[in-house]
């Protein structure tokens, strides 16, 4: 067997980490993606361009320099505020951001913009008189999101969504820059401590495909369940 | 050019972070991430233009090593294949007696080999995406022409699924680049690197990472440029008449 030097259990709760991190910042994300979506498609000029602003900014900056920005930054921009706050009101609070927040709102953010292209997209491609029927039906707006435009706009958002999901999985390694202890920290961590850095990176190599392979299941199953109605051609 | 200079450092003498310098690392940095990314690429696409002919052969033995490769390169981190290389390198067998030891201990090479592999095979998959996608009546008129399959390929299919692929190919570009910020990691001093001593020297996150941030966007804007401009050349077929 590999002999892991005692690393076994630290690895596995670095694997949890990333899988926490990549689920909660999907959460984040795909939120995001939807008031992002919606804002890009409103009638609002300013709410149109905030949409277009964010989603440009964010896919133009390295993932890595985002991260730094708001984990190195975000500390003193909290700070900062809490100061204003205690100088001016006298409010004593003090919010301390540590690596798991700075790394799930960061990849959320990132994550928000690729989604609101994907969700855009997507809403755009449901048919306009599906919405007119649900109205005559006398539904209000959000039974209308809810029942109509929701469930036939993941159809098409399914795949982007994929795609999206398996980036950002790979991009929760980067939490290791910033000193989360993520299953790549770990790993390089008792790379360096044991000389045995093929073990180690070839185990969390292992691990991610595994979770890879996992999700592609899923959507392939979730993928099923969408498209119901649309026979098997898709 | 004298006047410019002047009045810069004019305006830079007024500023204790972005002296000229730190802007000559950051200066430094630029020159290192282009060189890193520009590399891993033209090197990469040499790769992946057989890789991609191969991904879509018959024969087992030629299809299935390269989509094992593919799938495990586009499957994991770039940081962890990255990791893998940089503290790989060392612990393979008498390598430090050898001149390769020279070019290997910096950090540079490690990550172009790594940063190439990485890019070599997404873009195997783009181009193995496009040659699929060749229309069958193209394939059977060279076939009915007579032509061999490597005459069928260097005149009709690559060229035409080059052109397919440019989109998603300028896609990969600006991921590489953005990709390329990982470097800083192994302690080489691009542009990311340059931004993180200035920000330790400093202690001034928002002016180290956000210049670094709009250096980032204009390189990903002008490649974006770029790629428009080549796509309305090389697509301009592909337009709807009138347009």
């Amino acid at each position: 067997m590999i002999d892991l030097h005692g690393y076994g259990p630290r690895l596995l709760e670095g694997a949890l980490i990333t899988i926490e991190l990549a689920l909660l910042s999907l959460v984040l994300a795909i939120v995001l993606g939807l008031l992002t979506a919606s804002a890009k498609m409103s009638r609002s000029w300013l709410a149109h361009r905030i949409g277009t602003l964010y989603t440009t900014i964010i896919r133009g900056v390295p993932d890595l320099v985002l991260m730094m920005l708001l984990f190195f930054g975000g500390q003193i921009g909290v700070n900062m505020i809490t100061d204003w706050l205690y100088y001016q009101f006298d409010v004593d609070i003090f919010i301390n951001i540590n690596e798991f927040v700075a790394g799930v709102v960061t990849i959320g953010l990132i994550f928000g913009a690729y989604m609101g292209e994907t969700f855009r997209g997507a809403f755009l491609a449901v048919d306009s008189g599906q919405i007119e029927a649900g109205r005559a039906y006398g539904m209000g707006p959000w039974l209308v999101f809810r029942r109509v435009r929701f469930p036939q706009m993941m159809r098409h958002a399914l795949p982007g969504i994929s795609n999206n999901w398996m980036v950002l999985l790979k991009t929760t390694a980067l939490v290791s820059v910033i000193g989360l202890s993520d299953m790549v920290r770990v790993a390089s961590e008792a790379s360096k401590a044991t000389r045995e850095p093929f073990t180690f990176m070839m185990i969390v190599a292992i691990i991610y495909l595994l979770i890879a392979s996992v999700s592609e299941w899923t959507f392939a199953r979730l993928q099923k369940r969408y498209n119901i109605g649309y026979g098997e051609a898709e | 050019m004298d006047a410019l200079m002047s009045w810069l450092q004019a305006y830079l003498a007024e500023n204790s972070i972005f002296t000229l310098q730190t802007l000559s690392y950051y200066g430094e940095g630029l020159v290192t991430t282009v060189q890193l990314v520009f590399l891993s690429l033209v090197i990469g696409l040499v790769a992946a233009v057989p890789l991609a002919i191969g991904r879509g052969s018959k024969r087992p033995w030629v299809k299935w090593p390269i989509f094992a490769y593919t799938y495990v390169f586009r499957g994991t981190p770039l940081l962890v294949q990255l990791y893998l290389i940089y503290y790989g390198v060392v612990f393979v067998e008498g390598i430090q007696e050898t001149w390769l030891w020279v070019i290997l201990e910096e950090p540079f090479v490690p990550a172009l080999i790594a940063f190439t592999l990485n890019t070599a095979a997404y873009t195997t998959e783009i181009f193995h995406g496009a040659i699929k996608a060749t229309s069958r009546g193209e394939i059977e008129a060279a076939r009915a022409y007579g032509m061999s399959r490597a005459l069928m390929m260097r005149r009709i299919v690559l060229p035409s699924a080059f052109r397919r692929a440019l989109p998603a190919y300028g896609n990969e570009v600006i991921f590489m680049l953005h990709a390329s910020a990982i470097a800083s990691v192994v302690t080489i001093m691009d542009l990311t690197g340059a931004a993180r001593f200035v920000y330790a020297r400093f202690y001034a996150p928002f002016e180290a990472f956000l210049f670094v941030a709009a250096i980032y966007l204009c390189l990903t804007f002008a490649i974006l440029y770029v790629f428009r401009a080549l796509e309305r050349r090389l697509l301009a077929h592909l337009k709807p008449a009138g347009g």
